[in-house]
This record gives structure tokens, sequence and C-alpha cells, in this order.
């Protein structure tokens, strides 16, 4: 009987705690639009399996009432489970308890599941919803951020770490989902800003909504801050669990593979690309045609889009893709796209991810603005990042891949272990009407018919230097294809490269441009 | 933020290029050469105090107002010799970053 009675007992303690804020505050969580912590974590993983570490933690605070202040689990759920069968360690913070707000107790759990994931070698999911730094706990809530941001930090490349904005996320507490690998927001939910609306109108005097300083769509497609947008929770949690596919449980592991299949036949690599170099498409149905089942996983859709990447998968393995865009802003290199490619480079190579890189691009976006915002450095990551990765790297050039741009994608002179190339590939320092408007200026100018001999001898440099054949004369090409023999000549590079070796100089740290 | 679908022309090296212009990029600020004789507020701020009035002559260094703004006094000084044309604030107005505040001549 007494056995019974403390089952009982402990029965009830849970479910008061399940009750988290309590009823009042449940319900004006629903009326946002959001889910309680526990729903959130019990819809993201699979069934029946989050094990709940940590339930009955509580404050120690004493200044400013706060001991007679009961706060379940002090505002957070730490614990692990599984997706689709993958361990992952997870935490989210509870708004309905003192508004997620972060306290010494609550910083301890979330660093202790951190610690853990960090340990078991195991992914780590976050999910942010909080006011901010509990005020009544001061300095103790403060070092529970640092000790936060820390462990993020030398976390960072060993296990993955994915952040989910479901709620306010505000002030110091936005630099962990920074400092992690990818974040995910949800429209009208997700609110990330370092300063607020309130404090920018009295210092600045300048009005703006939440929504539009740091919303949802304000960090997809201006700041680059998050990776994945969703219209609601549900849809988030479908792209987190899809990630989880992609991705493998730590550093030391390859990504999980899967059963190949062969892509859609409706992407068919010959007619997607305009002969015209000049003349857009898009890039992401050449990748659609050579990954398995034409699945691919973009990354950062709305931002940068000049650069496409994301997953796929090559004979069943995840695959990093980098895809110059033509259809957007003729897929140029500038600051925001260097940027993102290059994160993304070190992410595939921290992860033992290799990388394939499609290669259509008339140079460096031209600009006052674009040179006052360090184009040279951030564009220098691109480089740093294709260098440094010794995960395989494979590259097809597909039309035109002139100057600095032919070098700065993942070019033979990178590294590259396989360079292959499209009849269509123009490989040259610059297009031709620039290079010949520079190398024939005199006959230009000289000329009766400045204009035609312009023609003439913009069509003397296509013939001969625009195509794939002078590089490959030197071995920068590996192989001229076909563009329908891409996807068998990358399963053949994937596979040849499955056990490669590079070894790099041992240093404590490079210094990549920042 | 509303998504451009347009097609428009890109030039790269004399080559025009069809394809989707960014926002960002259309709305990019073409460049101005910064001009002496045109004091702007470099930081949005209130004007505590104006030193000088229409008319006077100025001399390099010469302080003409104060900006009060992220809880600093910034003093603006006087980049250029030359006559203050036009003041184009007053006292106690609240301004954002870049207004016209001065016009000298």
């Amino acid at each position: 009987m007494a056995v019974n009675k403390k089952i009982r007992e402990l029965q009830e303690k849970r479910e008061k705690i399940f009750l988290g804020g309590g009823e009042q505050a449940i319900e004006k969580q629903k009326a946002m639009g959001k889910r309680t912590a526990r729903e959130r974590i019990m819809a993201l993983l699979d069934n029946d399996s989050f094990m709940e570490y940590d339930m009955f933690v509580e404050h120690e605070a004493r200044d400013f009432d706060m001991d007679k202040k009961s706060l379940p689990s002090d505002g957070v759920i730490i614990g692990s489970g599984t997706i689709y069968g993958s361990q992952v360690a997870i935490f989210a913070q509870d708004f309905t308890v003192a508004g997620g707000s972060l306290g010494l107790m609550h910083s301890r759990k979330i660093t202790k599941i951190m610690d853990h994931a960090l340990k078991m070698r195991m992914p780590l999911i976050g999910i942010n919803d909080s006011g901010g730094a509990r005020i009544q706990e001061g300095v103790n809530s403060l070092a529970g951020y640092g000790e936060i941001f820390f462990r993020n930090t030398i976390s960072s490349g060993v296990i993955p770490q994915i952040s989910v904005i479901l709620g306010p996320c505000a002030g110091g507490a936005v630099y962990s989902p920074a400092l992690t690998d990818f974040v995910f927001v949800v429209d009208k939910i997700s609110k990330m800003f370092i300063t607020g609306p309130e404090v920018i109108k009295t210092v600045l005097g300048e009005e703006i909504s939440m929504e539009e300083l740091g919303g949802a769509r304000v960090h997809s497609e201006i700041t680059g801050n998050a990776h994945f947008f969703a219209r609601s929770e549900e849809e988030c949690f479908e792209q987190i669990k899809k990630l989880i596919t992609f991705i493998p449980w730590s550093n030391s592991r390859k990504a999980r593979s899967f059963e190949p299949g062969e892509p859609d036949k409706r992407y068919n690599p010959e007619t997607i690309v305009p002969g015209n170099p000049t003349l857009p498409y898009d890039v992401k149905d050449v990748i659609r045609s050579v990954v398995d089942k034409s699945d691919f996983f973009e990354i950062m859709e709305l931002y940068a889009k000049n650069i496409v990447i994301g997953f796929g998968r090559m004979g069943g393995r995840t695959t990093g893709f980098v895809a110059n865009q033509p259809l957007e802003m003729a897929g140029v290199l500038d600051v925001d796209s260097s940027d993102k490619a290059s994160r993304f480079i070190r992410y595939c190579d921290a992860f033992n991810i290799p990388i394939i890189t499609l290669v259509d691009l008339p140079g460096y976006l031209p600009g006052v603005d674009q040179e006052h915002a360090g184009v040279i450095r951030h564009g220098a990551k691109v480089l740093y990042a294709y260098s440094e990765a010794t995960v395989p790297k494979i590259t097809v050039i597909l039309r035109k891949a002139y100057g600095g741009g032919y070098i700065a994608m993942s070019s033979r002179h990178l590294r590259a272990d396989f360079v292959f190339a499209w009849p269509t590939a123009e490989i040259a320092v610059m297009g031709p009407e620039g290079a010949a408007n520079i190398i024939f200026r005199k006959e230009i100018m000289s000329s009766d018919d400045p204009d035609g001999m312009r023609k003439q001898k913009v069509e003397e440099y296509k013939a001969k230097f625009a195509n794939p054949y002078v590089a490959a004369a030197r071995g920068y090409v590996d192989a001229v294809i076909e563009p329908k023999e891409t996807r068998r000549f990358l399963l053949h590079a994937i596979e040849t490269s499955e056990n490669k070796v590079v070894k790099l100089l041992g240093k404590k740290h490079g210094l990549p441009p920042s | 933020m509303k998504e451009n679908n347009d097609q428009g022309f890109l030039n790269i090296n004399s080559t025009l290029y069809k394809t989707r212009l960014s926002s960002k990029f259309l709305n990019r600020k073409s460049y101005r050469p910064s001009d002496p004789k045109i004091i702007l507020s470099f930081i949005p701020g209130t004007i505590l105090d104006i030193f000088v009035k229409t008319g006077q002559n100025v001399k390099t260094g010469d302080d003409l107002m104060i900006l009060d703004a992220m809880k600093m006094q910034n003093k603006l000084k006087c980049l250029t010799d030359g006559t203050v044309k036009k003041i184009l604030v007053n006292k106690g107005d609240r301004v954002s970053k870049g207004t016209i505040l001065i016009e000298l001549e």
C-alpha cells in the first residue's frame, strides 16, 4: 500500500508540473497560435520516444519575493528522444512559466542537456520561446547565458546544433541560436532582435513593429540569420525532421545512408540549360536532374538567391550542393551569397559531407555598395572554405566560369578532387565582350566600323576561348562530359572518394576572413 | 519585401545577362561624395544647442551644435571655412541619421 501511495504521489506531482504555468497561461499561449513546450517536443520527436530529465528542478532565487513563487521545471523542458530513430537531445523553453525567462536553474538545465549531447555525440535541438533574462535573478541569469554560449561554441563542428525560434528570442538570448548550425523560424511567431522596438523608439525615435524589425521573414530574406522559414509550427517540425535525416550524429560519423533512387525523368539536363550564356534558367532543376529521386532539400531558400545551397543524396549518401543561380542576379557572387556559400561549405566539411559544386557565373557584382560592404573579405571566405575543406569536392562547370569566379567555385586550383565540364562550359579569364574590348582595343578604335570590328573580335575570342577545351588541355578539367552523363560521373566521383584522406598542416586554427 | 519576379538585365563586364534583380540591388543607394559644406547628423538624436547664426562666418574646427545621442553629447564641428547659409533645425529637434542640419557656403 505504501508503495502505491508513493507512486500516486509521484503521478500527482508530475501532473501538476505538466500544467506548466497553469491553464490560463496555456490558453494565452494557444491564442498566440503557439503550442506548449511539451506539445512541441511530442510533435517533433518519434511517438513515445521522449525521456524527460530534471522535471523537478526548482529555482533558489530569494530576492523580490521570488522565494514565494514556484516555477514548474523552472520554465524549460529537457530530455532526449528520437527522430526517425535517430537520437537527439532537446530543450524547449516553456513560455507559460514566467514567460520562459532564463534564471540560474533554467540555464543549468539547458547546459546539462548540452553537456549530455556533446558527451554522447548526438545532435542538440533547442526550442527558444522566452522573454529573456529573469531580471529578478540578476547576474546569475547573465552567467547562465554565458555558460550556454560557451557550450554552443565548443560543441560547434562536433555535434549538429539546431535552434528553433518559436516565440520571442531577444537581447543576449539570440546569440545562442546565432552560434548554432541551423536556425528555424515560423511566420508571425518568431521574433529575434538585439534591441527591441521600444528601445529603438526611445533612443532613436524610429517606429517599427516587432515583425518588421525581427520577424521570421526579415531573418529569412534580409539578415540571413535564419536558414529555414515555415508558415506554421507543423511545417517547421517537418523541416527539422527532414534535416535530421541528412546530417550525421556527430563529426566522427557519416550521415545515414538511404535506398538510392533514380532522378525524375522530367528533369532533363540537356534541355534545362540554354545554350546562350546570357539567358537564365533554374539551376535547382539541374540539381534535381542528378540527385536521388530528384529530392533536393534547399537551405536559406529566401536569402541571397543568386547562390543555391542544400542537401540531396547521391547513391543514397548525403551530399551538399552549392550552385550559382543564373535565374537570380545572373548568379553573381556578392557579399551575401559569399557568406551563405562559405558557411555551408564549412558545415559540410565539419560533418563529413561531400560537396558538389555547379558552376555558372559571370563574375562578381560590381558596385560601390558591394565594395564598401567589404566584398573583398566576404568573397575571400569562399576561397578559404573550399581550400580548407578536405571532404570530397566535385565540380561541374555548366556554362560560364569567368575570372575570379572560376577560381572561387571549387576549382582544381583549390583542390577539387574532380572537375567536370559540359561542352557548353566557357572557362576563361572573362566574358568574350569584356575580353575583346581590352585585348583588341586598338583594332576596334582604329577601325572605320568599330562596332563591326568589335563584333568580329568578340566572335574570334568566343571561338578560341569560350569553351572547356583550353582548361581541359591543361588538366584543370578532368573530363568534358555530356549533360546526360552527369549523374554517372558524379556517382563515380562520390564512390571513388569515399575513403579520401587529406591531412592539412597541424595548427591551432586558421584565420578565416569574417 | 515583395517578391520581385520581373526579369531584368544585369551588366557584368560589358555583357547583358537576362535575370531577376533582387530588391536589395534595385533599392541600393547610389553613392554620393561627402560635401564638407553640408553638415549631416551622423547618428539619430536630439539637438541640444546651436552655437551659430545664419550669415555668420565660421572656420574649420568651430563648434556648430550639440547633438545628443546614445547618452553622449556630441559636438558637431565645422569641417571647412565658410559662411552659414541655412540652419535647418531648431534647438530641441529630434533628428534621424543623415538629416541635413546646416548648409554652409
